[in-house]
């Protein structure tokens, strides 16, 4: 490629707004307490490999006492209190977030490696939003259509992912907050710093000790949350093989489950779609988050009369995508969340080559320490690809095209998940068509990855159970509701 | 004196009567042990061709009109009504119970059949909408059915049993494989009489009868069927249906109520659409 047109200067966000520990221990009761595993973990900075804090590792006798702060705190406190005195906890909470917002953001990109364009901009408003959303229902819960004295189920067991990780919370916090349940949290393993920060906001807002804990750790910790016979429901976030795990080890125990899992969703573009639109469509489909997304475009699905061109203006379009420090307010695509991760796309990529596909990244430099991938797209992918059926969860797209609109709809639907799909096309009869025929949770038509506290999130087939977010995500929280 | 005309007892499968691909069979008598009844005992690939008809019949009739649907589920209750000295006699047979008992049994399952069949085309209205999103886009909710779902028949009423799991799964448009009672399996067929005279596309429903313990876990670890009332399955076998569910993690429950809109809702799936609004 030529020279960029225009340079950018270096616009790094100051770090000096977060004020970390070297140490965290658990937030159990209100207060942090050491773990009594008596081990540790570090969180690091996925773009330059740094140590950021020392994070408890909690084990199964840690859950307990956390489990057990989250029933004292339901029986004698939360269950107690009236709906609208929680309804003001949960705006409280939102405004808390909004007013160190900034502190949230920086820390976010710090730990999980995205941009601060986005935390900024989407991670943080949103979560304040979902609290503050899900703050109303609290006292008028009888309005939503779940009977007249909807309960709630008591200690609710949240495990969530390093994608999103205080969107992630805030989903899955808020309503069962909102509702009456008391929480105990588990955020992921390398992503666990805004969770903790946001223990301090619990504190700030005087939410009564117990109501809020949060246990850090791996899998394991995870495990010992889920087996706990005391909790009364689970809320999960995360691959769907995980989620088949947590399905089966509760299917003897008449508990239920929320599980918002895996996805590979197609994005499917018509010849008669306004094109520069969907080019930037595509972009965000996929590159938002470095592709980090259970609801990303990761399938491209080109009618066959348009490839060469919407082809040539993709990769024009990547090519300008600036890949680097996440803290840097130009930067479009940042670090890849762990080795782990990164090891997982590399393995995926090399499978695409391997089986016969074409692959282009977009020529950008690299920064030498951290975990890095380029924009890419893999072109003459077959259904049978690898690439084109498990989810990357990387900034590497799947070309695949199509002939007529109920090819595109077929090749769209041909996989175990189901949670997002893209239509792009300027005809609104053919939208709506597409839209009934797609069998996914959430369409997004000229338009993509868009997310908002009203409107209710959740897949299809092997995407999940249930819905967060919206009337419909209550459900999830409500005893008996579904 | 003139000797009866007996019935053949069949299986239901995608329109048509057939035999278990077997050639099996089980003795079915009355209360007071006389004979009654060879109920064909499917086997699993009697169960492996239902879900083949559901499936194939799930894209025309969650496509077709809610009213069309509400129509057909309104002319099954008019078929039954027409056929209530039957039913009454298969359930007084069966279940040993008195005249009235089985009237009233045959009159709640038309009765629920109308009332199911008054929600097809009010289910998006009361359980869908649009939502406020702080942007510029028009959002909105709809609930739709789900896909193959297996109903396993209660042991207790035979009539009633069907109603409840069937009539909410169907009317929002999902197709559905039923396991009649081992026990009770003659108003399951006689059912299926019902819905082959009612305009009901065939493989919306299927029946089988036969072994519970057989066909089950053939049911619960299916990879086309998405959902399962387990309502009429013995209570201990929750987990196990649960567990072999997982494997393309099943929508499964349990409902106490026999006229419920969670019964419809269970077994849909809320799709939220997203378009920009502008010039």
């Amino acid at each position: 490629m030529s020279a960029d047109i225009f340079e950018y200067a270096p616009a790094p966000e100051s770090r000096a707004i977060v004020k970390l520990n070297s140490e965290y221990g658990l937030f159990i009761n209100g207060k942090w307490v050491p773990p009594q595993s008596k081990k540790k973990f570090f969180s690091i900075n996925p773009a330059t490999e740094e140590v950021l804090a020392r994070v408890s590792q909690g084990n199964q006798a840690d859950v307990d006492k956390a489990v057990k702060a989250a029933r004292a705190a339901y029986n004698k406190v939360w269950s107690k209190t009236k709906p609208k005195e929680r309804a003001k906890y949960l705006f409280r909470i939102a405004r808390l977030l909004q007013e160190r917002a900034r502190e949230f953001a920086v820390l976010e990109s710090l730990d999980n490696g995205k941009p601060i364009r986005e935390t900024r901009d989407v991670d943080v408003p949103l979560s304040a939003a979902h609290f503050f959303y899900h703050a109303g229902w609290a006292d008028k819960l009888e309005y939503a259509g779940y009977g007249d004295n909807p309960k709630p189920y008591g200690v609710v067991a949240q495990i969530i992912p390093w994608n999103f990780p205080l969107l992630m919370l805030a989903w899955k916090v808020a309503p069962a907050l909102a509702t009456g349940n008391t929480v105990v949290l588990k955020p992921a393993e390398t992503t666990p710093l805004t969770a903790l920060l946001f223990a301090e906001i619990c504190q700030q807002a005087e939410l009564p000790a117990g109501v809020v804990n949060v246990v850090t750790g791996d899998g394991a910790t995870g495990a010992a949350l889920v087996n706990h016979g005391d909790i009364d429901k689970v809320a999960f976030t995360g691959s769907t093989e995980v989620g088949k795990l947590i399905a089966s080890s509760i299917a003897d125990r008449g508990i239920p489950a929320t599980l918002e899992l895996g996805g590979k969703g197609a994005n499917i573009v018509f010849d008669d779609a306004p094109i520069d639109e969907a080019v930037e469509g595509i972009i965000n489909g996929i590159f938002f988050n470095q592709g980090h997304v259970c609801c990303a475009g990761s399938r491209l699905l080109l009618q066959e009369s348009i490839v060469d061109d919407f082809l040539t203006k993709l990769q024009s379009r990547m090519a300008k995508i600036r890949v680097g420090d996440p803290l840097d307010k130009n930067t479009d695509l940042g670090a890849i969340n762990s080795a782990a991760q990164l090891s997982k796309i590399k393995e995926l990529s090399e499978s695409g080559t391997k089986e016969g596909a074409n692959v282009w990244s977009a020529p950008c430099s690299l920064p030498n320490k951290g975990f890095w991938y380029p924009p890419t797209i893999f072109t003459g992918v077959t259904q049978a690809h690898r690439i084109a059926r498990e989810e990357i969860f990387g900034p590497v797209l799947s070309v695949l095209t199509f002939r007529t609109p109920q090819e595109a709809m077929e090749k769209a639907n041909n996989t175990p998940y189901g949670l997002s799909a893209g239509i792009w096309t300027e005809k609104g009869s053919k939208i709506l068509w597409a839209a009934q025929q797609l069998k996914a949770g959430v369409i997004w038509a000229n338009t993509f990855n868009k997310f908002d506290p009203a409107s209710p999130f959740g897949g299809y087939k092997e995407s999940g159970w249930g819905r967060e977010g919206g009337r419909h995500g209550l459900a999830a929280y409500i005893k008996g509701a579904k | 004196m003139r000797i009866d005309v007996m019935k053949t007892y069949k299986l239901y499968i995608g329109g048509a009567f057939p035999r278990s691909e077997s050639g099996r069979s089980y003795e079915l008598k009355d209360k007071k042990g006389n004979f009654i009844a060879n109920p064909a005992l499917a086997s699993r690939k009697d169960l492996r061709d239902a879900v083949v008809a559901a499936k194939a019949a799930f894209s025309g009739w969650s496509h077709a009109t809610a009213y069309n649907r509400g129509q057909i589920l309104y002319r099954m209750a008019e078929m039954l009504e027409g056929r209530t000295e039957q039913f009454v006699a298969e359930i007084k047979a069966l279940e040993g119970v008195s005249d009235s008992v089985a009237r009233k049994q045959v009159q709640d399952s038309i009765d629920l059949w109308v009332w199911y069949a008054g929600w097809s085309d009010k289910i998006s209205t009361t359980s869908g909408g649009t939502n406020p999103i702080a942007g510029p886009y028009y959002n909105f909710t709809i609930p739709e059915p789900l896909g193959v779902v297996g109903v396993i028949a209660d042991e207790k009423e035979s009539l009633l049993g069907l109603t409840r799991g069937l009539a909410p799964v169907i009317t929002s448009g999902n197709t559905a494989v039923l396991i009649a009672s081992e026990r009770l399996p003659l108003s399951a067929i006689s059912l299926a009489e019902v819905m082959a005279t009612s305009d009901l596309p065939a493989g919306v429903v299927n029946i089988l009868t036969g072994s519970k313990s057989e066909l089950i876990p053939w049911l619960a670890s299916h990879m086309e069927v998405d959902g399962i009332d387990l309502s009429g399955a013995d209570k201990k076998l929750d987990g196990e249906i649960k567990k072999a569910g997982t494997e393309n993690l099943k929508r499964i429950y349990r409902f106490e109520k026999d006229a419920s809109l969670k019964r419809i809702l269970s077994f849909m799936e809320y799709k939220t659409v997203w378009h920009p609004i502008g010039i």
